[in-house]
């Protein structure tokens, strides 16, 4: 049954991107590590932990795009996700410092020792077992995703008034998680990180190894999701975020289908976050701005709302984006992203994977076909 | 009269919204099989009828029975729906991304749970219940057209075709023919006369060619409440119909 599940979903484009992440899972530890320095092939391990980072935000990406393309929930605060997942990685990372932090506690983390606090709370138990904080990478996106998606979507709050709901949960999260006394190291976050499964976790190898299960984790998410939306239970999903008060009136429960699409985006989202934190070495409050989760959207749009591949084609162009323009105009970046964001919504409403039918729908003169989606193009060029 | 043996069966219904009383103590019985057409002019309170019946308006007093022993006035629409009460909404509203075998697909009497519907494959059952259906809507050579691409009548027919997969016992219908050709006209009152008998209907129009094409019980509504039943022959002889309609 799972097998068929997986089958479902390997379209050609299914096909395009697994072939594209597979390449990457060979040949980016191969020219690391085996190709010699002084190659033109080889890629620095700053490159590498570079490309993971755009791997992570193309899987927040790919989240984010489950449930704003195929439900039209509009999420502004899905960073919130991302960022609770990194915290549960985090958390198993600074137990993992044992005594070798500057205070040489054998149990608790420096911020703590700092704080005066004697014992470690109880949220703080088990974290020093990787496959509890790998659960909770999944549970607690999971579980906060579906008492909020339960109570939003039963008092059937919808389009932008849920976007508003989504922004306050993560500015709630951000400011509850610069307090200290909240145990998650206030304004300073987790970091100073010494190693992963016992592996340093500076190590080339650890860094490619990182890498490389960044990869696994955003294909096995994209079959995943696209499984989902190949399925009967994606057409509903699909119809609901048309019309769905009809979907309603043919019997399903539509809001259970929006929790579970809500709920199992926001695993994944917490998935790249647990990823994202070893290869960034730290984790704050300041995942949570509300900003971060406006620029998943950015992303999402800018690839293709809807198409699942868009989602992660949007996030590493707009993050390469990001890395040059911070580098050479940082003060221009800002302007940029913005700019990027209206210009895609005005000519590019099916973003750059929507490219090519655009263009072909334009090419042939004014006879496109009813079907196509060209107006806005049309009336751009009226 | 019982609301045991009846299908449908409303008692003293009333609903106001800011003060207008859109439903003011309707009283309606349907039989199982029957087909019922429903008349009125504007704010008679049709379409406020078919939203009590489905769960989207909750009625402010009086009851609702479904095969006389259900109350529907405490379901959600979806749980009413799966009862197999099924609706056709005014401005035809199928799922225009999906194609018409997906839309088919999508309302064929099946598992409605989320998890159900994830693992969901389609049975040679189905598949010729679905075959069957385009064969009654006309839409055969279609099935595979972008259902946002139908023209309007072809979209009214396949919105029935999505009634007929869910199998419900009761059709709510409004205005069907609203902005169809003539003959468009014709060929649906043929198929909703084809479909009852094995399900009841009840159908909300104002075009009277249509209704007397149909040939049945008429009840007409006027500010909420039932004005006169019978015959389409015998109601418009009623003199108070005759005067709601053409004012007094």
């Amino acid at each position: 049954m799972l097998l068929r599940f997986f089958l479902m979903g390997l379209d050609r484009k299914a096909g395009i991107v697994l072939t594209i992440l597979a390449i990457l899972a060979v040949a980016v530890p191969v020219m690391t590590l085996w190709v010699p320095a002084d190659s033109p092939f080889h890629l620095s391990v700053f490159t590498v932990s570079l490309l993971g980072k755009y791997l992570c935000f193309a899987l927040l990406a790919l989240a984010l795009d489950l449930v704003w393309g195929y439900c039209g929930i509009l999420s502004l605060g899905h960073a919130a996700f991302f960022a609770i997942g990194g915290y549960a990685m985090g958390m198993y990372l600074m137990r993992q410092i044992g005594p070798r932090g500057v205070y040489g506690n054998p149990v608790l983390p420096d911020f703590m020792v700092f704080l005066n606090w004697k014992e470690l709370p109880w949220y703080w138990w088990g974290f020093d077992q990787f496959w509890f904080a790998a659960v909770m990478v999944l549970v607690v996106p999971g579980a906060l995703a579906f008492a909020f998606g339960w109570f939003a979507f039963r008092s059937r709050v919808t389009g932008v008034y849920l976007s508003i709901i989504t922004q306050a949960l993560t500015f709630a999260l951000l400011l509850a998680f610069f307090r200290n006394d909240m145990g998650f190291g206030g304004n300073n976050g987790l970091t100073d990180f010494k190693d992963i499964l016992g592996y340093d976790i500076q190590a080339d190898t650890t860094r490619v190894a990182l890498f490389v299960a960044t990869v696994a984790a955003l294909a096995l998410s994209y079959m995943i999701a696209s499984g989902v939306i190949a399925s009967k239970l994606g057409k509903v999903l699909v119809a609901l975020r048309d019309a769905e008060s009809r979907v309603r009136f043919m019997g399903y429960d539509t809001e259970s289908y929006k929790l579970f699409a809500w709920t199992l985006s926001a695993c994944m989202a917490g998935v790249a976050g647990a990823l994202y934190v070893p290869q960034v070495g730290i984790i704050n409050p300041s995942e949570f701005a509300p900003a971060s989760s406006i620029e998943a959207v950015i992303w999402v749009a800018v690839g293709g709302r809807g198409t699942l591949a868009g989602a992660i084609l949007g996030a590493v162009l707009v993050n390469m984006g990001k890395s040059y323009f911070t580098g050479a105009l940082p003060e221009l970046w800002l302007f940029a992203l913005g700019g990027l964001f209206v210009a895609v919504t005005l000519f590019l409403p099916k973003g750059l994977l929507g490219l090519g039918a655009q263009l072909k729908a334009k090419l042939p003169g004014r006879k496109a076909s009813p079907l196509s989606n060209a107006q806005p193009a049309d009336q751009k060029g009226a | 009269m019982s609301a045991e043996s009846t299908l449908l069966y409303l008692d003293g219904v009333s609903v106001s919204f800011d003060g207008f009383k859109a439903l003011n103590s309707l009283s309606l019985v349907m039989m199982p099989g029957e087909m019922r057409a429903i008349i009125g002019p504007n704010g008679a309170g049709k379409t406020t009828m078919m939203d009590v019946i489905t769960g989207k308006t909750r009625p402010d007093t009086g009851t609702i029975l479904f095969e006389g022993d259900t109350d529907l006035t405490r379901l959600r629409e979806a749980a009413i729906a799966n009862l197999g009460i099924g609706r056709k909404f005014q401005r035809p509203t199928v799922f225009e991304p999906h194609t018409v075998w997906d839309n088919l697909e999508l309302a064929l009497k099946a598992p409605r749970r989320p998890l159900k519907t994830l693992t969901y494959a389609i049975s040679r059952d189905d598949r010729s219940r679905i075959e069957e259906i385009l064969d009654i809507t006309r839409l055969s050579a279609l099935r595979s057209r972008q259902a946002g691409s139908l023209s309007h009548g072809q979209k009214q027919w396949l919105e029935i075709g999505m009634l007929l997969a869910q199998d419900p016992k009761l059709l709510l219908v409004d205005e069907p023919v609203a902005g169809m050709t003539d003959a468009e006209t014709e060929q649906t009152a043929e198929l909703l006369c084809s479909i009852a008998g094995k399900h009841s209907v009840i159908v909300v129009e104002h075009d009277m060619s249509f209704v007397r094409a149909l040939g049945v019980k008429v009840t007409v509504l006027a500010e909420g409440s039932v004005l006169a039943e019978g015959s389409l022959d015998a109601v418009s002889a009623n003199q108070q119909v005759i005067d709601t309609y053409l004012g007094r």
